[in-house]
């Protein structure tokens, strides 16, 4: 188990490697040179020189990309060119939404997701399971974004029932922030449901015509105990994988989400880096990301191990 | 007279759903590539006196912020949009099945391929797409290019582990002893195997792609604004939603109907193709 483990992280470490390679080249391709967006068009040529020298830019792009690698693995992602202050401190500040958020949003498709496909698998073949899978189906083919803004006018202008947008006044309490999440989680949770339905779905299919199923039912267990604690505790590990993969998908919902509700977090970030060409947030972000995603599929790995003695042999 | 597609389309319309599902989309293709001729207004004519106004006989999806006819934006957005999918489609089928042959076939090429693919898939979609569209700039073209990069490696995926299982097939072995080239191989023998998964995952990546544009489109990180898209039109209305909620709702509706279509056409055809899969999912 510790050599597989190993063997792992070190694909892992790879799949980084490239990533950080793939981020810098790409960005490299993009026209116009950031120094002169930041100096804007009243810079003298060596102003532009100075500046880029300070950047770094001036040395042969191989020369910048070692460098940058470097500071990269010690977790340097360098500077923002227009919010004054180092990427990572930029990422700090905007991750407690985009963390809250994406806690809730699992949250509440793992609530809706994981009760519906056991429904739906017990009652194969009938009204709820067709029910469950059309609404399923459903919720994975809406946009995030309009159903945001449908949310928006519904339940916060019509019903009055949660803030319309933004992340409450500046100096508002925790518990005040997070019930402006609430509704962009529910969003999210509903659009990222319908893997969990289906897989658990799936899953529950597959033990419930096992052996011990049908042994507890003989022994005269009751349904719902035969459902929830034969059944369901065997078919825990798929819905555990597919938790984790939703959880990695919700990461790229929150950046839309995050625009349509006005949150200021890592998303959002992002998306006003990337309309005012700010490279170092739009690289370090990209990176972070990849990081959390490779690390949440390596503690799902790992989670199975714990749940599940058979993987571990 | 019964040809092999009569019978395959026979069969796979047998379930009233992918049926209307695929009308759906024959009717969405048809509006967009006459819209000229279906659209009952120009969809860029601005006529600020019947701005905002409710869906009505005048038009029947109402107006916009300029007091342009929302149903003839959907009509041209439908151009857009699902020109733009289906090009990802072709381009990222194309590339992802060339490199997905490739990976399968030859051993030693498999691992640094598959880590290239890891490396792409470790970043979401949208994330992708929006800082690869930022590098290229916003045009109709690179908004296609920056989505067929992020879609390739799933059909690179799903070629590879189907020509994994084919490569070690006894045809192939047959076609090899009696002399067959390597090219002739992969095409002829290992591609035309795996032309079912290949499918199934176009219909997706259009569904995914129709979604993606949309989302693009309404961060602003999409084709130009000139160009109406549905994705777009969301973003352009959302601040009058609260006085006119149908310039929000019907271009997102268009949007859920043309990506669940795509979605439930790809699942009927999924079923049909593989039935281990009918059980599972």
């Amino acid at each position: 188990m510790w050599l597989s483990l190993a063997r792992r992280f070190g694909s892992l470490l790879v799949v980084m490697f490239l990533v950080a390679t793939m981020v810098f080249f790409l960005t490299r391709l993009a026209p116009g040179d950031p120094t002169a967006i930041l100096l804007g068009d009243q810079a003298t040529p060596a102003d532009v020189e100075r500046l880029r020298a300070v950047y770094g830019l001036d040395k042969p792009v191989i020369v910048q990309y070692v460098l940058w690698l470097k500071e990269v693995a010690q977790g340097n992602l360098g500077q923002s060119i227009f919010l004054q202050r180092p990427v990572t401190t930029a990422l700090a500040e905007r991750v407690e939404p985009t963390f809250f958020l994406t806690l809730f949003s699992i949250t509440f498709a793992t609530l809706i997701g994981v009760p519906a496909g056991i429904a739906s698998a017990v009652w194969r073949g009938r009204f709820v399971d067709q029910l469950v899978s059309a609404l399923a189906m459903l919720a994975a083919n809406i946009p995030s974004f309009w159903l945001g803004l449908i949310f928006i006018q519904f339940f916060a202008v019509r019903l009055g029932l949660f803030p319309v947008a933004g992340y409450g006044d500046p100096g508002a309490s925790l518990v005040e922030r997070l019930g402006h999440l609430i509704l962009p989680a529910a969003v999210l949770g509903i659009v990222n449901s319908a893997l969990i339905t289906r897989f658990t779905r799936a899953s529950m299919l597959d033990v419930l015509g096992d052996d011990y199923v049908r042994t507890a039912r003989s022994k005269g267990v009751s349904e719902f105990s035969i459902v929830i604690r034969h059944a369901f505790r065997n078919a825990l590990v798929p819905i555990i994988t597919v938790i984790g993969l939703t959880i990695a998908l919700l990461v790229g919902g929150a950046i839309v989400t995050e625009t349509v509700f006005g949150l200021p977090g890592i998303g959002n970030l992002v998306v006003s880096a990337v309309l005012r060409r700010d490279y170092p947030v739009i690289q370090g972000a990209l990176i972070a990301v990849a990081a959390l995603y490779v690390l949440i599929n390596l503690t799902v790995d790992l989670i199975y191990t714990l749940v599940d003695p058979r993987v571990r042999a | 007279m019964a040809s092999p597609t009569l019978t395959f389309l026979k069969r796979l319309f047998r379930r009233k759903l992918v049926l209307a599902a695929a009308l759906v989309l024959f009717v969405l293709a048809v509006a967009a590539i006459f819209a000229p001729w279906i659209a009952p207004y120009d969809p860029g004519a601005l006529r600020v006196i019947r701005r905002l106004k409710p869906p009505s006989e005048l038009n029947w999806l109402g107006t916009d912020e300029f007091g342009r006819d929302v149903l003839s934006r959907i009509i041209f957005g439908a151009r857009a949009s699902l020109g733009i999918g289906a090009s990802v489609v072709a381009i990222s089928i194309a590339v992802g099945s060339a490199i997905g042959l490739v990976a399968g076939y030859f051993r030693h090429l498999d691992p640094p391929i598959m880590r290239m693919v890891d490396a792409v898939m470790a970043l979401p979609d949208i994330l992708l797409a929006i800082f690869l569209v930022a590098i290229l700039g916003s045009s109709t073209f690179n908004v296609i290019f920056a989505l067929a990069i992020v879609y390739t490696p799933r059909v690179v995926r799903v070629v590879r582990a189907s020509a994994l299982v084919v490569r070690e097939q006894p045809f192939v072995e047959a076609a090899r002893s009696i002399g067959a080239s390597t090219p002739r191989i992969l095409f002829r023998h290992i591609l035309a195997n795996v032309t079912s998964p290949v499918l199934v995952q176009a219909t997706f990546i259009f569904a995914y792609a129709v979604l993606a544009e949309a989302g693009l489109s309404f961060l602003g990180a999409g084709v130009p604004p000139e160009v109406p898209t549905w994705g777009e039109m969301i973003s352009s209305a959302q601040q009058y939603a609260d006085q006119a909620f149908w310039t929000v709702l019907f271009p997102g509706l268009a949007i859920v109907l043309a990506a669940l279509s795509l979605q439930v056409v790809g699942d009927g055809l999924r079923d049909m193709l593989d039935p281990k899969l009918r059980k599972a999912l």
